[in-house]
This record gives C-alpha cells, structure tokens and sequence, in this order.
C-alpha cells in the first residue's frame, strides 16, 4: 500500500538537500562554537551563516535572531521573557493561540498576570474591535499567532501590531505554521517578537528561532554561558542551526513555484471532498489561509475513526476531536469558531506539502466517502435524509 | 496506541447495525462527549439470541462496542450482566489509559438494553438481581 502524507502541520520530512549541509556538522566539523580554535570557528561561521539565511528569510537583522530549541521554547521565550521585565500587569492573545502560547499565558496568569483572550470569527478571523478595546493602561503585550495550525486562517497581523504599538504595547506572534508557507517581512509586519520551528518547513525537529527586534528587551529562561547574546544559553545545535537556515532559504526560493501549486491542490481536494460527502463544513477562511490547508468536519462521525481508517488506506492525516488530541475536550480552535461539540468531535485537517501531488488528492477523494459512509452507517446519530 | 486486536474490531467490526423491534435497546453516552454506543438485543428463554450495535466515537468506543457483541452473543441474561466494561477492554488485549473512561462504556449500554428487556416484559422487580452493576455515571446518560 502506498502511505499518503497529508499531516505537514504536524511535522515534515528533512529535505535531503537540507541535511547534506547539516551531516558534516555532527562527525567532522563538531567543533564548539565558542572555541577559537579551527574547529570552533568553522561551527562560529556555519552558525553565523545560518543566522543571516534565517534573518534574510524574514527581512530581519543578524543581530536580531535568537535560536532556539523550537517553537515551543521561542513562544516561552517571547512572553515569559519579555513580561518578566515588568511588574505584573496584563497582556493579550486571541483565544485560537497554539498551546505553546497560551499554556506560558495561563502560567504568567497564575504568578498574577491578568490576561484577555480575543474571541474569532466563524472563519477564524481575530475580533479586532474585541482586541482594540481589550487593551488597558497596564497591557504590556499582545501576542496572536500569523496562521492557526488547526484550520489555517491568517490574521491581520499587520493591523493588530499597529494597534498594539498605538496602546503602548509591544506585539509577538507565533509564525510557526506561516514561515516558509507565505511571504514574512518583519519591518512590514511592524512585529516586536517572530517564533518559527525547523521541522515545519523540512528542517530537522529541536530547532527554531525567536525575532527580537533590536531594542526590544527580554529576561533570559536559561542561565548559563551567555550564548546568543545572552538570551539563550547552552551550547548551540550546531547542525540543527545549519539545518534551519538551509531550509528556510530553500522555502523562501521555492515559495513562489510552491504556494501556489499547493494553493491549487488544496482547493481541489476541499472542492472534491465538499462535492461527494454530504454535511461537511469546511473550516477556516476561505481565501486568507495558509496555502497547504484543508480542513472541515463531517457530520454524525467522530474524527479519530476517520483517521484511523483513513491510516489503513495508507493516508496520514490529523483530527481535533478530543479522542484524537488526547484530552478529554475537542479541539479549543474549533470551538472558538462557534461550532458545537459534537461537530468539533468531527474534525479533520489535511496538511499538504511541497512532495504531494494532484494524483494523491485524487486517490484521497476517492477513498474518503466510502469510509464516512461505513462510519455513518455505524453512528447511531445518523439518520439518512 | 491501539492493540491489533483493537484494530481488527475497529477495522471489521462484528454485528453493526439495529435489530428492528429489538425486545430491549440501551443508549449511553454524549455526543458532546464525544461516544454514543446503542446496543439493542434479541432475547429467547433468558438467552441472548441476537445483539447488534451502532456507536458514534473513537476507534476504542467502536471496537469496545464490537467486542462485547461478540462475548454476549448466546449468554444468559444474568452472564450477560455480569461482563463489564474492564472485562470487555482485557478481552481487547487492553485499552490506552486515556481511553478507559468515555470510550468504554459498551458493556453499560449492554446492560441498559438488558434492564429495558426486563421493564418491558414487566420483571421490573428482576432488574436489581440480575443488574447488580448498572452505570451510575449518570452524566454520560444520553438525554
């Protein structure tokens, strides 16, 4: 059985061009990057040479890129570095934020900070009104992501940092999903803090980076050398760092080819999907979404079995339905949206990515009626109409 | 995560459906939740002559609903009483922790199609006999 991946949301593979110029870093060129021997400087330069790919790739300065161990840490950094400088007060995020944004906010909350979260649209858009009038005298910070991993709605980032700048606040977003999938140029987003991650954009996992713009002060989370500028110690992942460099100036040359071949890919495949099953909503905005992104949910079936039957037919793809996430909840992002519990059980996502093709989205149309059809079968919430 | 026996009853599940004027359904679970099973049964001389169920859920909630079917098929009412929702998982090889609580409750709802079995044919005063283990977790009680 030939397996189809449509999860690269969740994770992607290492480009093979990117890992020829991550493999010398572990066997022969493993020097410590603050040694000044030979081999010290060879990891200093690669290091070096990496950051300005990854600050090219965002139209940032060298000086205004901090690596990090992922996504997750970069998220960490910008909230609870940048608030711990300051007296509790209160700060800001929509309420559709990844759980490595809003878990930081909900423990900032619990040391005394107060925190909104700005509702979304039915589409996943970000409330502006809502995020405009959330801002207080003491609100230090508002963070909302560029592009939900759920249902692959963009928001305004550009507008909500201007607003955040006008109230006197400073303004992070979590690009995780958005970098290396859309054009990103920090000094035209006005942005005080940018999080990306290797591993979605065919980087090697445990790697990512935080943008700090220049003046914007943070409290380190780690103690130790003083690397990166002091934000960020511990000696760095040298061929990780290689890695997300090379991978984000290959996302960055290939974008233009990529987006929108996937952007057609992905409105075939939703179009497929909306025309041979009946009750299905598609989720997310329609056209400011990322260019990989299907997502919707089927209604009377719950979203585990339609993974998991989708798997034995060889296609990997992801589910917010509570079984499949783990908790007990369905997903928080497609609640936020308004739909009901027992829709957002339904959920599905397809992650496309650059190695897909139109042949697979159509083995996928194919296959995926039949499966929802034995499953409603199955629902005893399942009246044929 | 799932054992292949969890797989096969997922991937094939046995006795789906609805049996039409079952002699007794039960329903437990919320959508909102996540798992609704319905098990209805056919009854001859106290035994168990046909059982066959429709669930909305996880691969566990159908595999479970599956599973105990297949172990009930042929029992006496009071066996059949006696399988409960842990005995169904083991038989499955085991379950994910996490699966344990709202995707295993098809025993529960094979006892609450027994209990309306003894209701309808008016052996109301037999329920608590032969149902000693009926599920108290009311919250999961479809409405």
């Amino acid at each position: 059985m030939k397996s189809v991946y449509f999860d690269h949301a969740a994770t992607t593979p290492v480009d093979p061009r990117v890992l020829a110029q991550m493999l010398p870093y572990f066997c022969e060129r493993y020097g410590n990057p603050s040694e000044i021997h030979r081999l010290g400087r060879e990891a200093r330069t690669a290091v070096e040479v990496a950051r300005a790919q990854v600050a090219a790739g965002l139209g940032a300065g060298e000086k205004e890129i901090v690596f990090t161990a992922g996504g997750t840490e970069a998220d960490n950094l910008a909230l609870i570095g940048y608030l711990q400088r300051f007296e509790p007060g209160h700060f800001i995020i929509s309420a559709i934020e990844h759980p490595a944004v809003m878990e930081p906010a909900r423990a900032l909350n619990r040391l005394g900070w107060a925190v909104d979260f700005i509702p979304v649209d039915g589409d996943g858009v970000i409330d502006v009104g809502a995020y405009e009038q959330a801002f207080r005298d003491d609100t230090r910070l508002a963070s909302v992501m560029y592009a939900n991993n759920v249902v692959g709605t963009i928001q305004p980032i550009a507008e909500l940092a201007r607003i955040a700048h006008e109230k006197g606040a400073a303004f992070h977003t979590d690009a995780v999903q958005a970098v290396g999938s859309v054009p990103i140029d920090v000094g035209a987003l006005g942005v005080d803090m940018l999080s990306l991650s290797g591993h979605k954009i065919y980087g090697p996992k445990g790697i990512g980076a935080l943008y700090v713009k220049r003046g914007t002060r943070l409290t380190p989370m780690l103690h130790g050398g003083g690397h990166e500028r002091r934000l960020r110690s511990g000696t760095e992942n040298v061929p990780g760092i290689v890695g997300l460099g090379a991978a984000l100036e290959l996302a960055q040359a290939e974008m233009s080819t990529v987006g929108p071949r996937l952007e057609a890919l992905r409105d075939h495949l939703a179009r497929g999907v909306l025309e041979s099953v009946p009750d299905v909503r598609y989720l997310g905005h329609p056209t400011a979404r990322l260019p990989g992104n299907v997502s919707f949910t089927v209604r009377y079936i719950e979203g585990e079995s339609m993974l998991l039957q989708l798997d034995t037919h060889g296609f990997m793809v992801s589910s917010g339905s509570a079984c499949a996430s783990g908790s007990l909840e369905p997903s928080h992002v497609i609640l936020a949206l308004g739909l009901g519990a027992e829709e957002a059980h339904g959920s599905l996502r397809l992650s496309l990515g650059r190695e897909n093709t139109e042949a697979e989205a159509d083995a996928f149309i194919q296959v995926f009626p039949p499966i929802v059809e034995k499953l409603r079968q199955m629902s005893p919430l399942y009246v044929k109409g | 995560m799932y054992t292949d026996l969890v797989m096969d009853h997922f991937s094939n599940p046995r006795n789906v459906g609805e049996i039409e004027d079952a002699d007794g359904v039960g329903q437990i679970g919320n959508p909102v939740c996540g798992d609704v099973m319905r098990i209805s049964i056919d009854v001859e001389d106290d035994r168990i002559a046909d059982v066959k169920f429709k669930t909305f859920g996880c691969g566990a909630a159908v595999a479970t609903s599956s599973m105990v079917t297949e172990m009930v098929k042929g029992k006496t009412l009071a066996e059949a009483a006696e399988i409960s929702n842990k005995a169904v998982a083991e038989a499955l090889g085991g379950l994910p922790p996490n699966k344990m609580h709202c995707s295993n409750l098809a025993a529960d709802a094979l006892h609450l199609a027994i209990q309306d079995y003894l209701t309808r044919a008016g052996r109301e005063a037999e329920v608590p006999l032969i149902l000693a283990a009926l599920p108290k977790g009311h919250e999961h009680s479809s409405p």
